[in-house]
């Protein structure tokens, strides 16, 4: 029977695709995949033909007879039809470098995997040894894409430096920023290459161990994993010098910081611990750990494969290599961008989103999660990449962008803003854990017209403590949004409130 | 619209409790693991538990209890039969996920973290369900649903038993 790939990716799942695929299943040898990430046409299902797959989406599982009457096994004309997918716009104008799989493979397939180049990564780390492993990190420029951006490389070196009885990767997983899916669609979509991206990383630092630490609100990435895990070490892929587990975590936004993560894997309230030691010295249970994001793993294979030189070759400044940029809230074309540093904000907004989805005009967009800056119109010029937004008092974060049209109110996203930190502060440092309160109380009284410039002052002076005084970038960053919101947008502050605040 | 399978948990037994402590509390770190594992059995972590994994981990009361209260994942109350995890995030806020909270809220009665007296739904915030390209997102009983507006949450709701 003819193949029709079908996704399984949860954001499929939400729009359909089960039904979809039971609807072909009399019909077609239905291989379930992740998604290609044009979460607009999804479900979108590829049928295999003799010219190379034919895409058609979205399709829902009514479409199916009618689908199938205007001979959708052979790629026949339908208005869903799309065309074979890697010329869709979206996608080729990408550079698929981390997710070249995503969607194109039966994620739990060892030999679909090994088929499009996987493992040849982990190959070639075995075959050139630890120090040449690290030093091909460090010569691909590959910077964390967690949010902080700092080089892989180095953190590879300082933790395979460090004296230790054992020694751990662990793989953040807790991705938590809104606006934000790269990690889970990798997870689900081509686990094996997390999987290769730790034992090299295993290999290279001498780990034995690697957890990997996925947030809970991801119960299908979790699935997935754990599935792939089990293929792996049935494989031999993991078990005799390297073995990971997987931990799921409990709802708490903070553990995305590494500090609290390595306390909640030890089984404690996830609090951020003060650093120095740093975790590459002393981290998990007090051994030297590499603590890495998802998609700095998985972006390792690719770099070990073909070499340093071609990843660094891509990019932008000091940000080398691609980034999936994910496109989120109110947007056209929402969904994941994987393409080298330094295209403008405007235009991967408007050219690759298309504007927001309700057509009313953008307004603003956050980038880089709930810790991120409100950028207007304006800044649109800005290139994407970590230096570039430092410059703009904002960060690129872990890739996110949240559309917002003309109906959003910043103050009210700055209250948001300062609301989320109180419910996630860990509680450890004061300005964090009392400060986001003050913030949120004082935001409160600026939408009820009391004392709005007197208190804007106190906002200003309460973001600078909390920006120099707070001990992790939660407390540290959650300035950005709140200052952004009132440096480009002061008229929403200084709106008259005829209503109290709600 | 998928099925939705109510959960079914079990009835607090301690002889139960202590078999899921006993099962990992050798491994490293293994305070989050049971009392996740606490929670597929019982819907939640009962108070009774405290205790027993206090005194199977080596720690204190009062340490299990800040780790229980401090992650918002874990319940202290049994839940309804079903649970809808309805996203409060930014990129779903950007399409009028506090509207549409209002709504929920409202049809059901209910405030965040409350059952409806029939036991029936426990509504729970979530900050972000990685769907934040098709929002309004939300979990029903670990089932993902999107673009959510009254109509479709609706007719979700109306799906339960």
């Amino acid at each position: 029977m003819t193949k029709v790939f079908v996704p399984r990716d949860a954001a499929a799942l939400a729009l359909g695709a089960d039904a979809v695929a039971k609807a072909l299943t009399p019909h077609a040898t239905i291989v379930r995949t992740g998604s290609r990430g044009l979460f607009w046409l999804e479900p979108m299902i590829e049928v295999e033909t003799p010219a190379g797959r034919i895409a058609y989406g979205p399709v829902a599982a009514a479409d199916i007879p009618a689908l199938l009457t205007a001979g959708l096994l052979t790629g026949g004309a339908h208005p869903l039809r799309l065309g074979a997918p890697e010329q869709l716009p979206f996608l080729a104008r990408q550079t698929r470098l981390t997710f070249a799989r995503c969607g194109v493979i039966d994620p739990l397939s060892l030999a679909d995997y090994r088929a499009h180049g996987g493992l040849a990564g982990l190959d070639r780390a075995q075959a050139m040894g630890p120090a040449a492993t690290i030093d091909s990190v460090l010569k691909s420029g590959l910077r964390g894409r967690g949010g902080a951006g700092f080089p892989a490389g180095i953190k590879w070196k300082t933790a395979a430096d460090a004296p230790g009885a054992r020694k751990f990767i662990v793989c953040n997983a807790d991705e938590g920023d809104s606006g934000t899916y790269a990690d889970r669609m990798l997870m689900e979509g081509d686990p094996f290459c997390l999987i290769e991206g730790m034992a090299i990383a295993g290999f290279a630092v001498g780990a034995s161990k690697g957890y990997v630490y996925t947030r809970s609100e991801y119960p299908h990435a979790i699935a997935s994993f754990d599935a792939a895990l089990a293929i792996a070490r049935s494989a031999g892929v993991l078990g005799a010098g390297f073995d990971i587990e997987q931990r799921v975590g409990a709802g708490a936004y903070v553990c995305g910081e590494e500090t609290s993560l390595l306390e909640s894997l030890e089984g404690r309230r996830g609090q951020v611990r003060a650093k120095p030691p740093l975790p590459a010295h002393k981290g998990l249970f007090g051994q030297p750990t590499v603590i890495n994001n998802v998609i700095t793993l998985a972006s390792v294979p690719v770099i070990l494969r073909d070499g340093p030189e071609a990843y660094q070759a891509l990019g932008f400044g000091r940000s080398r290599g691609t980034m999936p940029i994910q496109l989120a809230g109110n947007v056209k074309y929402g969904g994941l961008f994987e393409a080298g540093f330094g295209l403008t904000l405007g235009e991967i907004v408007n050219d690759i989103g298309g504007g927001t989805r309700s057509g009313r005009p953008v307004r603003a967009v956050q980038v880089g999660g709930p810790l991120g800056a409100y950028f207007p119109p304006a800044l649109f010029d800005t290139p994407f990449d970590y230096e570039a937004f430092t410059a703009k008092d904002g960060l690129i974060g872990h890739g996110g962008i949240v559309v917002f049209d003309d109906t959003v109110d910043l103050l009210h996203q700055a209250r948001f803003a300062m609301e989320f930190c109180s419910v996630e502060s860990c509680g450890k440092c004061t300005p964090c854990r009392i400060g986001s309160v003050r913030g949120m109380e004082t935001l409160e009284k600026i939408m009820a017209g009391i004392a709005v410039e007197a208190n804007l002052e106190l906002i200003r002076d309460l973001c600078h403590t909390m920006k120099f005084g707070s001990l992790c970038a939660l407390g540290g960053f959650i300035p950005y949004p709140v200052m952004s919101a009132l440096e480009h947008f002061p008229e929403d502050f200084r709106r008259a409130r005829l209503a109290p605040a709600a | 619209m998928a099925d939705h399978e109510p959960h079914a948990h079990e009835p607090w037994t301690e002889d139960r409790a202590e078999a899921i402590i006993a099962a990992r509390v050798t491994e490293p770190g293994a305070m989050l693991p049971i009392l996740h594992d606490l929670q597929a059995a019982f819907g939640y972590v009962p108070a009774e538990a405290v205790p027993l994994l206090a005194h199977a981990l080596n720690v204190t009361r009062a340490e299990v209890h800040g780790v229980v209260s401090f992650y918002h994942e874990y319940r202290r109350h049994k839940p309804g039969r079903h649970v809808l995890r309805l996203c409060r995030a930014e990129a779903c806020q950007a399409l009028g996920c506090e509207a549409l909270a209002d709504h929920v809220r409202a049809r059901l009665n209910i405030a965040w973290h409350e059952t409806t007296s029939d036991g029936a739904v426990t509504l729970e915030p979530v900050f972000c369900l990685g769907l934040c390209a098709i929002g309004p997102a939300a979990l029903l009983d670990g089932q993902p649903l999107a673009r959510l507006d009254p109509t479709r949450i609706e007719a979700a709701l109306e799906s339960l038993s």
